[in-house]
C-alpha cells in the first residue's frame, strides 16, 4: 500500500499493523510520553490515538501480550498498569503516561519462572496458549488484591478473560496452586 | 470495521481548569474522555462519530471518595474498583458496590468510572438504578461555575440529559439517610459474567410491623432511561405486606414500565422479570 505522493506507510514488526498512515501529521498533534515497562523506562513520541497494546507490541517489541478481539471483551491483551489488570487494547498509550506497566515478559526473574507461570505449567492451565499471557496477568492482579482466593473469587477475578480451549478448570487449579505457593 | 484512527485527537490537560477552558471555548467540539471503556469499544468498532476528546483521567479534582457527616461525595472519575474498596461506601451504599462488582470484569472495573456510566446514559447501565434509590445528586462544573442537580431528572430521554456541552460531572453525592433500610438488588443478564443487563433492579425499603413505611424502586433496561418507579412506590407505601399488596404492586409496576424489544431481550420478558424481582423483594420484606 502507498499513500499519496508514493509515501510508504510505516508498519509494525509483524508487517500488518499500520503505525503511521499520516507521516505528514503535524508535530503538535504528537505527544511525548514516558512510562516504565517491566522496570525499564521508555520514552515515546506518539499520536494520541495510539493504543497501549500497540506501543507494547509494535514499538517496544514485547509480543507476549496478545491481541484477540480488540474490543475489550476477551482479555488476551491484559497487562498490569500500576499493579492493576487492564485491557491494553482499550487503553490509549497517552493515558498510561507516567505509569508502570508489567507484561508477561516482566514476570520471570533471573531465569526463574514466576510462581504463576510455574503453576500454569504444572497444572496444565493452557492448551493453545493464546489466552495465557492475559490470563496469567489477570491472575497476578487478582492475587495482589486477594492473596488466598476461594474458587469463586478466582472465577470472578478471571471473568473478563476468555479461553476457548481449557474449559477453565485447569486455569482455576493453577491460580490456586500459585496462591498456595506464594502465601507459603 | 475499525475506525480510521488517525482522525482522532485526545488532549491531556494538566488540571481541571485547563480542561474546562477547552470545553467552554469551543462548546461541543471537545468531549470528555474518562476511563474510555465505553468510548474505546465504539472507537474500535468504527462507530465513534465524534473525534475530539479531552482526557479527564487522573485529574485529582475529579477523583477520590470523601466521607462527610451528612453525605458521601464520590469524584466522577472514581473507578468501580475504588468504590468497592471503600469501607463506608460498602457498608452504607451496598447496592452501588454490588453494581460495581457486576460491571464488566475486573480489568473494566479498574478503568470504568461512575461519572462515565452516568454520562454514557445507557438505559442498561448497572450503577444507575442504585443512584436513583439513594437520591443521589450530581455536581456539574464548567468554567463558569458549578451547580448541583438531583440525579433523578438528569436524563431527559434516551441518551439526552441536562448536562451542557461546556460542563462535566464533577461529583456524585449520596445523602447518608438510609442506614438501616433493607437493601436489595438483582441483575438479570444472559450469563453471569461480563453481560449487559436485560433487567436490573435496585431497591431499598423501611418497614415496621409488616407495614411498608417507605420504599424506593429503580430499574435498568425497562425504559429509555434508568427508571425510578414512583407510581408503584406510592401504591406500596403505608400498606401491610400481604398477597393483596403484592398483587397491587405487581400490577402497578407492569403499568409503569415501558420496556422495548431489542437484541438482548423482549419487552414482554423484561416486564415479567421486573415484576418478579419486585415480588421477590416484597416477599423478603414480609
Ligand atoms: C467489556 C465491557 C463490559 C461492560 N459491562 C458493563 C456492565 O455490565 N454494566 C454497565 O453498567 N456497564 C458496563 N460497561 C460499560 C462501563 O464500563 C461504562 O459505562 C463506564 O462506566 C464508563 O466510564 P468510562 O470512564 O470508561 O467512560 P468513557 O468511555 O471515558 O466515557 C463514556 C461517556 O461519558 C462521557 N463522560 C465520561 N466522564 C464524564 C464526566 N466526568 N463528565 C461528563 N461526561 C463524561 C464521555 O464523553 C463519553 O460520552 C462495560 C464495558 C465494557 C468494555
Ligand atoms: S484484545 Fe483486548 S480484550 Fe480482546
Ligand atoms: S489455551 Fe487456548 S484459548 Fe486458552
Amino acid at each position: 500500500m502507498r499513500l499519496a505522493g508514493g509515501v510508504l506507510p510505516k508498519v509494525c514488526m509483524c508487517g500488518t499493523h499500520i503505525l503511521s498512515l499520516h507521516p505528514q501529521r503535524k508535530e503538535e498533534q504528537r505527544v511525548k510520553i514516558s512510562l516504565s515497562i517491566n522496570g525499564t523506562q521508555h520514552e515515546a513520541d506518539i499520536e494520541p490515538r495510539f493504543l497501549l497494546v500497540h506501543l507494547i507490541r509494535d514499538v517496544i517489541g514485547l509480543t507476549g501480550t496478545h491481541i484477540g478481539c480488540e474490543t475489550s471483551i476477551c482479555g488476551a491483551c491484559t497487562v498490569l498498569l500500576d499493579g492493576k489488570p487492564v485491557k491494553s487494547c482499550a487503553v490509549l498509550a497517552v493515558q498510561a503516561n507516567g505509569g508502570q506497566v508489567t507484561t508477561i515478559e516482566g514476570l520471570a526473574k533471573d531465569g526463574q519462572l514466576h510462581p504463576m507461570q510455574e503453576a500454569f505449567w504444572e497444572c496444565h492451565g493452557l492448551q493453545c496458549g493464546y489466552c495465557t499471557p492475559g490470563m496469567i496477568m489477570a491472575a497476578c492482579g487478582l492475587l495482589k488484591e486477594t492473596p488466598n482466593p476461594s474458587e469463586e473469587e478466582i472465577r470472578h477475578g478471571l471473568e473478563g478473560n476468555i479461553c476457548r480451549c481449557t474449559g477453565y478448570q485447569h486455569i482455576v487449579d493453577a491460580v490456586k496452586y500459585a496462591a498456595d505457593k506464594m502465601v507459603a | 470495521m475499525r475506525a480510521y484512527l488517525p482522525e482522532y485527537e485526545l488532549k491531556t490537560p494538566a488540571n481541571l481548569a485547563e480542561a474546562l477552558r477547552l470545553f467552554s471555548d469551543e462548546p461541543g467540539v471537545w468531549r470528555p474522555f474518562a476511563g474510555g471503556t465505553d468510548l474505546m469499544v465504539l472507537l474500535e468498532a468504527g462507530k465513534l462519530t465524534h473525534t475530539r476528546f479531552v482526557s479527564l483521567w487522573g485529574l485529582p479534582e475529579l477523583t477520590g471518595i470523601e466521607s462527610h457527616d451528612d453525605q458521601i461525595i464520590i469524584g466522577a472519575l472514581t473507578t468501580y474498583s475504588q468504590m468497592q474498596a471503600h469501607a463506608a461506601l460498602r457498608a452504607e451504599f451496598p447496592l452501588l458496590c454490588e453494581a460495581a462488582s457486576w460491571t464488566g470484569a475486573v480489568a473494566i472495573q479498574n478503568r470504568g468510572t461512575l461519572g462515565g456510566n452516568i454520562a454514557n446514559a445507557s438505559p442498561a447501565a448497572d450503577s444507575l438504578p442504585a443512584l436513583l434509590v439513594y437520591d443521589a445528586e450530581l455536581e456539574l462544573i464548567s468554567a463558569n461555575g458549578s451547580r448541583v442537580v438531583p440525579y433523578n431528572g438528569f436524563h431527559t430521554g434516551y441518551k439526552t440529559s441536562v448536562l451542557r456541552p461546556d460542563e462535566v460531572i464533577k461529583t456524585i453525592r449520596l445523602p447518608r439517610t438510609t442506614a438501616g433500610w433493607r437493601q436489595h438488588s438483582r441483575k438479570v443478564g444472559t450469563r453471569k459474567a461480563q453481560a449487559i443487563s436485560k433487567v436490573c433492579l435496585a431497591t431499598i425499603a423501611h418497614s415496621e410491623n409488616g407495614v411498608v413505611q417507605a420504599i424506593r424502586l429503580a430499574f435498568g433496561s425497562v425504559a429509555p432511561t434508568p427508571l425510578r418507579a414512583t407510581a408503584t412506590e406510592a401504591v406500596l407505601k403505608g400498606q401491610p405486606i400481604n398477597a393483596v399488596t403484592i398483587a397491587a404492586g405487581r400490577a402497578a409496576l407492569l403499568n409503569e414500565l415501558k420496556p422495548i424489544d431489542d437484541v438482548r431481550s423482549t419487552a414482554e420478558y423484561r416486564a415479567q422479570v421486573a415484576a418478579n424481582l419486585l415480588v421477590e423483594f416484597l416477599e423478603m420484606l414480609a
